[in-house]
């Protein structure tokens, strides 16, 4: 059995073309293609691609990676159009013998691939992202604040945000306004409104209640669509936006 | 807007293709209504024509009943029900109805807010949007 599934993964192994685009700020006036060949099995992920050029053809291709588990949020680029994880994308998966990696839309470009995250983390900082109440579980007669699992399930989704920016990448309202707040740090804000722990709710609605803020959100859901956790931030501003229109208290 | 932010500009905005149904209504609704806008522009001006009297009046009104014209016509009565139909779903979107509950998610994460009841909603609007304008083509051409 095991003989079958070498000779079904070695019919796969081929040679696809990548295409990186290639940009300077520096030096460069417009983004350009460079195309490599590289070898594939059915389970090659798209930054391993990345990195065999790197290695094999040319090292000066500038990427930004780290865990290549889809956990520290860092190798998010456009591949064949649409926002994703490199490391969590095959090419086998791309169904196409070009694969073309670009840099994400709505962030400044450090350069090729890697993209400056400044801004998504100010918009982050923000919304005050984290417990926000007088009191503090770490003074030495204080307890723990105690949460049944109803109350957990109102934000854990949220909570696994890895602050990749695919959802600010792919959203509509970030294409065309510089100063919207974007949906990572608004799923955010939902995530700590919907915390039972957490007393700054009104403070938090007032920052995000502004003209850039949520109510640039139109709910086009590409956000959803592009998240590689499943954190659904259309969802999150959609019922934070309800906490706002008092649908929900 | 500048070139330094690496925005993808209204070409990436206006561009309906890549992110599944939910991205096409978002797309016609903003079609639709600056549509609705320019016909409001549009009727004014029409009904401000009265002011030219009768004759005046009627000779704008001809325009109207040219096929060219009905096609117009049509287009608007499209875009007026798809703009309603669906304005009412995200309407109700933003209040936080119908979007789902949260819940941990599983692999491979589809997501709860792009659910059936909205997609349903979307396609309706599409739908009767269609319907709408055969109507209004079949009225005005079957004169």
């Amino acid at each position: 059995m095991a003989q079958v599934s070498d000779v079904a993964d070695n019919q796969y192994s081929r040679t696809k073309t990548l295409r990186i685009a290639r940009y300077n700020p520096e030096k460069d006036s417009e983004k350009q293609f460079m195309e490599f060949s590289v070898p594939v099995e059915k389970w090659t992920t798209v930054l391993e691609t990345i990195l065999n050029v790197k290695q094999h053809q040319d090292h000066s291709v500038g990427v930004r990676y780290s865990c290549r588990q889809a956990t520290c949020g860092s190798c998010g680029m456009i591949i064949n159009g649409k926002p994703r994880l490199a490391c969590f994308t095959k090419v086998s998966e791309l169904d196409s013998d070009v694969v073309t990696v670009e840099p994400m839309n709505n962030f400044p470009i450090i350069r090729d691939l890697a993209v400056k995250f400044e801004r998504l983390f100010d918009t982050h900082h923000k919304i005050k992202p984290y417990l926000d109440r007088d009191d503090t579980e770490l003074e030495s007669d204080a307890k723990e604040f105690l949460q049944s699992p109803e109350e957990l399930e109102q934000y854990i989704q949220f909570a696994n945000c890895i602050k990749c920016g695919l959802c600010n990448s792919a959203c509509p309202t970030m294409a065309t306004d510089s100063s919207f707040v974007g949906p990572q740090a608004l799923a955010q804000a939902y995530r700590y409104v919907a915390d039972s722990r957490d007393k700054g709710k009104d403070s938090r609605l007032k920052i995000i209640d502004e003209s850039h803020g949520i109510w640039r959100c139109h709910f086009a859901g590409s956000c959803s669509q592009v998240c590689p956790k499943g954190v659904d931030p259309a969802m999150g501003i959609q019922l934070l936006r309800g906490y706002m229109l008092g649908f929900k208290s | 807007m500048t070139q330094d932010e690496h925005k993808e500009g209204f070409k990436g905005m206006a561009n309906p293709s890549r992110y599944g149904i939910e991205r096409v209504a978002y797309w016609l609704m903003r079609l639709s209504g600056l549509g609705l806008l320019a016909y409001f522009i549009g009727h004014i001006y029409e009904t401000s024509n009265i002011l030219r009297g009768r004759v005046g009046w009627n000779e704008f009104l001809e325009l109207t009943q040219t096929t060219e014209g009905h096609i117009v016509l049509a287009i608007v009565i499209a875009m007026c029900v798809f703009h309603t139909v669906n304005g009412i779903r995200v309407m109700l979107g933003h209040g936080g109805v119908g979007v789902g509950k949260p819940a941990r998610p599983d692999y491979p994460y589809d997501p709860a807010s792009q659910n059936y009841r909205h997609k349903i909603g979307i396609y309706s609007a599409i739908i009767l949007a269609a319907i709408a304008m055969m109507y209004g083509l079949a009225v005005m051409f079957g004169e």
